[in-house]
């Protein structure tokens, strides 16, 4: 038996924290390529600590719902959950292409595949591309626009801003928008002068969180200049000195990350058979159906 | 699947099986004579194949059939709380069987579950809040949707904590088989079972409070200054029976226990959780502070209304306290006309917080 554990961060105070975490095992449940499908949290139940000893298959691909590398996927996740043979070292990662690692749990009797972030995944590119999409309803945007990727910034962990300026370059270099710029909260360059930066009228702004909450739905449009007052709500697009902003919310909640999670543990070795292809369909003819309505 | 269907199965894996011999739950069928030997505490006797198969409604067939061929999974969690929610290891076949028509309720938090005997001898499994027996609620069947239905408590507030007694009302789960009753009670009560389980087995992995502390990192690595009378109250905060069901079998450290009551919970808390370490940071840095005197003036009355009102956010009644009834210190209208009375911008009896910064 094969099981996948999908962790993320959770909250004591916001409740919508591990939405995105349930919707995308919800999605890799119902395409059955796993026996058993979990969810875990650092902040919620059950815990990093406790999620191993609730499986039965003795073989688990766990897949980190953070963004960077660093701090989290690094230090916190390996020692909760007692992987105790972990070495950062052996992801061989400059800070963007961690892979995975196997390696026994110190507390049950099974071999744990303990996989990179979501975050730093190429595939995480596409679904940034496909927030583009849904957001201006349009799926061949591109030509005449801009595209903004928002990271947090600095925290404790200098691999966060890679991630952002990673995904940025990978979608620059295909040509698809007309300028691609990486932008962060609390260091240059920063979300409040996103308009700066661009020569296009339109700029889909896409932040690369993976929930919902205080950055993305109070902070960066109130920073941005799209309200004054987060609760009034903002118009998609609203125009900002000259430009048309385009702003998704958190690319964590996009259904494609699903996808970027199958990824992760076919990279580790899961039997995965037609997965991967059957969960790209379904989500593509849920898209199509949502567009309809 | 019909009972005939049930019963069909368990004769042809009575067949398949007595030839290397069932020893199960009081029943023992092996090769003997040409035939069979069935043994249960009640009856021996050998039997032909044919007699054999019309055996299989027999109750220790079925409940062999149930748990060997249904529930399976040696030495797991799974198998060992689906046993003792019928008391299989207590309780003969028969007497189990009685129970079981009835529908048979054991208590897990604030859970009741409840086993129910169905065609064949398969069980049914129904889960709700204990407050909710008999109750008319809303019927669910999928365990995944127990993660949204327990997120809010019956006042809507969040709820951080699984096993916080704050257990919403007004939902059942019903007709579930085995594996979709533990699921729907992990979803719950996060990981409990497990841990009930590994503690029956003698295997339960404690972590004490100085190991916790000790591998927290970050904002968290100041957690470790705690002091040990800061510590016991932390844990009577947080850890009693008022705040949580599971039951605390941490202590400070493995040869230094805390005094706190460790709660009367079914299933065990093996270390400090997510929620008691960010307490505990708070916990911590106020601890830092070094007390000052205050002079403040307050009649007797006064002085009981602050603890009243204390005690009524600390035991969580604030909202049960009626809005006229200003016989209660932690009266909305009364903590109004102390606060208009005792406090201004400097706060309680008009003495500031840091004297020195208003010299």
């Amino acid at each position: 038996m094969q099981a996948l554990v999908i962790v993320g961060h959770g909250s004591h105070l916001n409740p919508g924290s591990s939405d995105p975490a349930f919707t995308h095992a919800d999605t890799i449940r119902a395409s059955g390529a796993f026996d058993e499908v979990r969810e875990a949290f650092w902040k919620e139940e059950p815990s990093f600590r406790e999620v191993l000893r609730t499986l039965e298959s003795e073989e688990v691909f766990v897949v980190p719902l953070f963004i960077s590398e660093g701090y989290f996927t690094e230090q916190v996740i390996p020692r909760e959950l007692r992987l105790n043979e972990w070495d950062p070292e052996d992801w061989d990662s400059d800070g963007t292409d961690a892979d995975h690692v196997t390696v026994q749990a110190k507390d049950v009797d099974k071999t744990v595949h303990y996989c990179g972030p979501v975050g730093t995944h190429d595939s995480m590119s596409d679904v940034i591309v496909e927030r583009a999409k849904s957001i201006t309803d349009d799926p061949d945007v591109g030509e005449g626009f801009g595209l903004a990727v928002v990271g947090h910034g600095t925290e404790r962990n200098e691999n966060s801003a890679k991630a952002i300026h990673y995904h940025a370059d990978r979608i620059h270099d295909t040509g698809r928008f007309e300028e691609v710029k990486a932008v962060f909260m609390d260091e240059d360059p920063e979300v409040d002068d996103v308009t700066e930066f661009f020569d296009a009228e339109d700029i889909v702004v896409v932040p690369l969180f993976v929930a919902d909450g205080f950055h993305t739905q109070e902070d960066i449009p109130e920073d941005m200049g799209l309200t004054d007052d987060y609760r009034t709500g903002y118009d998609v697009p609203t125009e900002v000195d000259g430009h048309r902003i385009w702003y998704s919310g958190a690319v964590g909640t996009e259904p494609l990350v699903a996808d970027v999670i199958l990824e992760r543990a076919d990279d580790a070795g899961a039997d995965l058979a037609d997965a991967i292809e059957r969960v790209r369909q379904q989500i593509e003819s849920d898209s199509a159906t949502s567009a309809g309505d | 699947m019909s009972a005939a269907d049930t019963i069909d199965d368990v004769e042809a894996a009575l067949v398949e099986h007595a030839a290397d011999g069932i020893d199960f739950d009081g029943l023992v069928v092996e090769p003997a004579n040409g035939g069979y030997r069935w043994e249960t505490p009640g009856e021996q006797l050998t039997v032909s194949e044919d007699l054999l198969r019309e055996r299989a409604g027999d109750p220790y067939a079925t409940n062999w059939y149930y748990w060997e061929h249904v529930v399976e999974g040696h030495d797991t969690p799974r198998r060992a709380f689906l046993r003792w929610l019928e008391g299989a290891d207590d309780i003969d076949v028969p007497e189990r069987y009685d129970e079981l028509r009835g529908g048979h309720t054991s208590s897990w938090g604030e859970l009741a579950v409840t086993a129910v005997l169905s065609e064949g001898g398969q069980r049914r499994y129904e889960v709700r809040h204990e407050d909710d027996l008999g109750e008319d609620v809303d019927a669910y069947t999928d365990p995944l949707e127990a993660r949204h239905l327990v997120k809010h408590d019956d006042e809507g507030r969040y709820r951080p904590l699984s096993t916080a007694p704050s257990l919403p009302h007004g939902w059942a789960f019903v007709d579930l088989d085995g594996s979709d009753l533990v699921q729907t009670v992990d979803y719950v009560y996060p990981a409990t079972v497990s841990n009930w389980h590994r503690e029956r087995e003698g295997e339960l992995d404690v972590d004490h409070w100085s190991e916790v502390a000790g591998r927290q990192s970050g904002i968290y690595s100041i957690v470790e200054q705690l002091d040990d009378e800061a510590l016991e109250w932390a844990a009577e905060a947080c850890c009693v029976d008022s705040q949580c069901v599971k039951r605390r079998e941490w202590d400070k450290s493995e040869d230094e226990e805390l005094d706190v009551p460790r709660g009367d919970g079914e299933f065990p808390c093996r270390e400090p959780c997510s929620l008691f370490i960010a307490a505990a940071r708070k916990f911590t840095t106020l601890e830092r502070e070094d007390t000052r005197e205050y002079t403040f003036e307050l009649t007797p009355a006064e002085k009981e209304q602050l603890e009243d009102i204390v005690d009524a956010v600390a035991d969580g009644r604030v909202d049960e306290i009626r809005e006229a009834d200003v016989n209660e210190g932690a009266n909305r209208y009364r903590a109004r006309f102390l606060r208009a009375k005792r406090m201004d911008e400097h706060g309680l009896s008009g003495t500031p917080t840091y004297p020195e910064d208003h010299e």
